[in-house]
């Protein structure tokens, strides 16, 4: 088209422009599948919830599950520690939220979270009997200091966030679905 | 510097191969005749050293995924069953992971030499970018190497590592689960990560021979940072430098091997010998040796600064402190390169090797007390070096008097 000087579009150059749409939009349907596959596959979703029966577990004590390859806290909680966790002022808080917002209405005994610290994501202690349980009578990452208080809010130390609630329903008093 | 060949061939077969293929004719030139300067010291030796390393690192790595299985029920015996059963498995193993603490000792003494000598200057921006490329992809290849005997180490750096993306707005958890391809670090991540621990190296090798070619367009720079004027000034890299360098080799060969035989675990970290356990972290969680500066500045950003949260503040410094040497070829405007010739660059530079052992240091202690706040301290050092000193020194500094030429500095010397 060297000979042709006016600026004037041609059957060509539609004909160039859509052959060079249709290779684009097709390379890119084709290269997303080879990306796609990265992503969390069907039997890794086919495991995104769980039934937790909670019927075993004694006041005061706390069980651990696996929920999407992490650790859930379960924890059994005393009169006097969801009392303790209703007492504490919201000033005090780092990530403020009050003990209601941690738990399920008329299911306040029962503190459900994922056991990974908000820090860099280590596993707090303070699930077994005897480990430590931090300055707030619940759970200590070991890692880097952070202490947690009886409703898994961050009282001390880096970690920037409450431990994460998973979502979760009681499907009875004694059981729940995680996810 | 094409075209500095002297080979003629010498009989009919390697006439008519050398029409068709001039690859003989290349391995002199590159190889055998290339003109090097006379006066490069022995802090230019680690180029080849690094050579020889990238090929232990491939050799004895292809042999070990002969024998390893990347799932997370077997991974961790199949390393034991490499370093108890597999015919000499215990030394390959060993070379293979004591190679990487070696790969990363002689890529740090290669890039300070850079740092000394300026050899990032005007003509070679693009040699040094290339190092900076294949910098990050050492990184990121020992990282992923760490995670596959799936050890406590291996879980815990491999959950910290990915969970550093999350740092990233509104799209950081969808590229966190990407990533690992799940929740948290399981079977599918172990297996993107052998799979690309394969492929990385030979990437590597790639950029090595882009890096190599840019360094054959200006030809070596030399301790004194003056151009070369004429063939008084080199020598042929063969065989003056190919026996230097073989040299060099050889004697880092021997704290290499003292390693392998006698002490093939003192670099690592006991916790590895422990099986991956996603419900117990390790008390300590720390990086290789060579990755701790980096760490030690990650970590260092434990506050808010404006709408960044500390978390994603320590990933920009963390990738910063890599990506601003991209940059510093732009950065230290001395058209003085070498800093023999610079007496206020001097006590600067020397500073900043010993700030980044102390980062390195500090990269392996907790984060608590003093190590917090040294941390910051030499944080911004680090980046005040690039970012300030180095800029104001370029315009305030008197430079000695350079020699005239390369071979004029090797006679004074020799007087």
């Amino acid at each position: 088209m060297a000979t042709n000087t006016k600026e004037e579009s041609t059957r060509r150059d539609f004909l160039f422009v859509t052959t060079g749409a249709f290779a684009a939009v097709g390379g890119a349907a084709a290269v997303w599948p080879l990306i796609d596959q990265m992503n969390p596959d069907a039997s890794v979703k086919a495991l995104a919830s769980i039934e937790a029966d909670l019927s075993a577990i004694e006041e005061g004590q706390s069980v651990t599950f696996k929920w999407r390859g992490q650790p859930v806290f379960v924890r059994h909680r005393t009169p006097s520690e969801i009392e303790e966790a209703k007492a504490v002022s919201l000033d005090d808080l780092k990530d403020p939220a009050p003990d209601s917002e941690r738990v399920i209405a008329g299911h306040e005994q029962w503190l459900v979270m994922v056991g990974l610290c908000t820090h860099l994501g280590c596993v707090p202690l303070g699930q077994k009997p005897g480990e430590e349980k931090g300055d707030f009578n619940g759970w200590f990452c070991p890692c880097h200091g952070s202490h947690y208080d009886s409703a898994g809010r961050i009282r001390k130390g880096p970690a920037p966030k409450n431990l994460v609630l998973p979502p979760f329903e009681f499907l009875s008093d004694t059981l729940i679905k995680i996810g | 510097m094409a075209g500095n060949s002297n080979y003629n061939p010498t009989n009919k077969v390697e006439k008519w191969f050398d029409e068709r293929l001039p690859l003989l004719r290349f391995s002199k030139e590159h190889l055998m005749d290339f003109p090097s300067p006379r006066n490069i010291n022995y802090w230019w030796t680690f180029g080849a050293v690094l050579a020889i390393m990238l090929i232990v690192q491939i050799v004895t790595g292809i042999i070990l995924a002969m024998h390893y299985t990347p799932n997370i029920a077997m991974a961790f015996d199949s390393v034991e069953h490499i370093r108890r059963d597999v015919n000499y498995g215990r030394i390959i193993q060993g070379t293979h992971a004591v190679g990487a603490s070696m790969f990363f000792f002689a890529v740090y003494v290669h890039m300070f030499r850079g740092l000394y000598y300026g050899s990032y200057k005007a003509p070679r921006e693009i040699l040094w970018i290339l190092g900076v490329v294949i910098f990050l992809l050492m990184m990121a290849t020992a990282f992923m190497g760490y995670v596959l005997p799936w050890g406590q180490m291996s879980f815990w750096g491999a959950t910290v590592i990915t969970n550093l993306f999350s740092a990233i707005p509104i799209i950081g958890t969808p590229i966190l689960e990407f990533l690992r391809g799940g929740f948290a670090v399981d079977n599918p991540t172990l297996n993107r990560f052998f799979s690309l621990h394969y492929l990385l190296p030979f990437v590597i090798a790639a950029v090595v021979a882009l890096h190599i070619w840019a360094l054959h367009v200006p030809g070596n720079g030399n301790p004194t940072g003056v151009e070369v004027k004429s063939s008084a000034d080199t020598l042929p890299f063969h065989p003056y430098f190919t026996m230097k360098d073989l040299f060099v080799v050889v004697v880092f060969f021997i704290p290499f091997a003292w390693f392998v035989f006698f002490a093939p675990d003192i670099l690592g970290h006991a916790d590895n010998y422990i099986e991956a356990n996603p419900f117990v972290t390790p008390a300590h969680i720390v990086p290789e040796w060579y990755l701790l500066p980096f760490y030690a500045m990650l970590r260092a950003i434990d506050f808010d600064v404006f709408f960044i949260s500390a978390k994603l503040g320590g990933v920009i410094i963390m990738f910063g402190s890599i990506i601003i040497l991209m940059v510093l070829p732009w950065l230290d405007g001395s058209k003085v390169r070498s800093g023999s010739f610079r007496p206020m660059f001097k006590p600067f530079y020397w500073l900043f090797v010993l700030n980044f052992l102390l980062l390195m240091y500090l990269g392996g202690q907790g984060a608590e007390g003093i190590y917090v706040i040294l941390s910051k301290v030499a944080t911004a050092y680090y980046f005040g070096y690039f970012l300030v000193i180095l800029p104001i020194l370029a315009r305030i500094e008197t430079p000695k008097p350079l020699p005239s030429s390369i071979s004029q500095a090797v006679l004074d010397k020799n007087k």
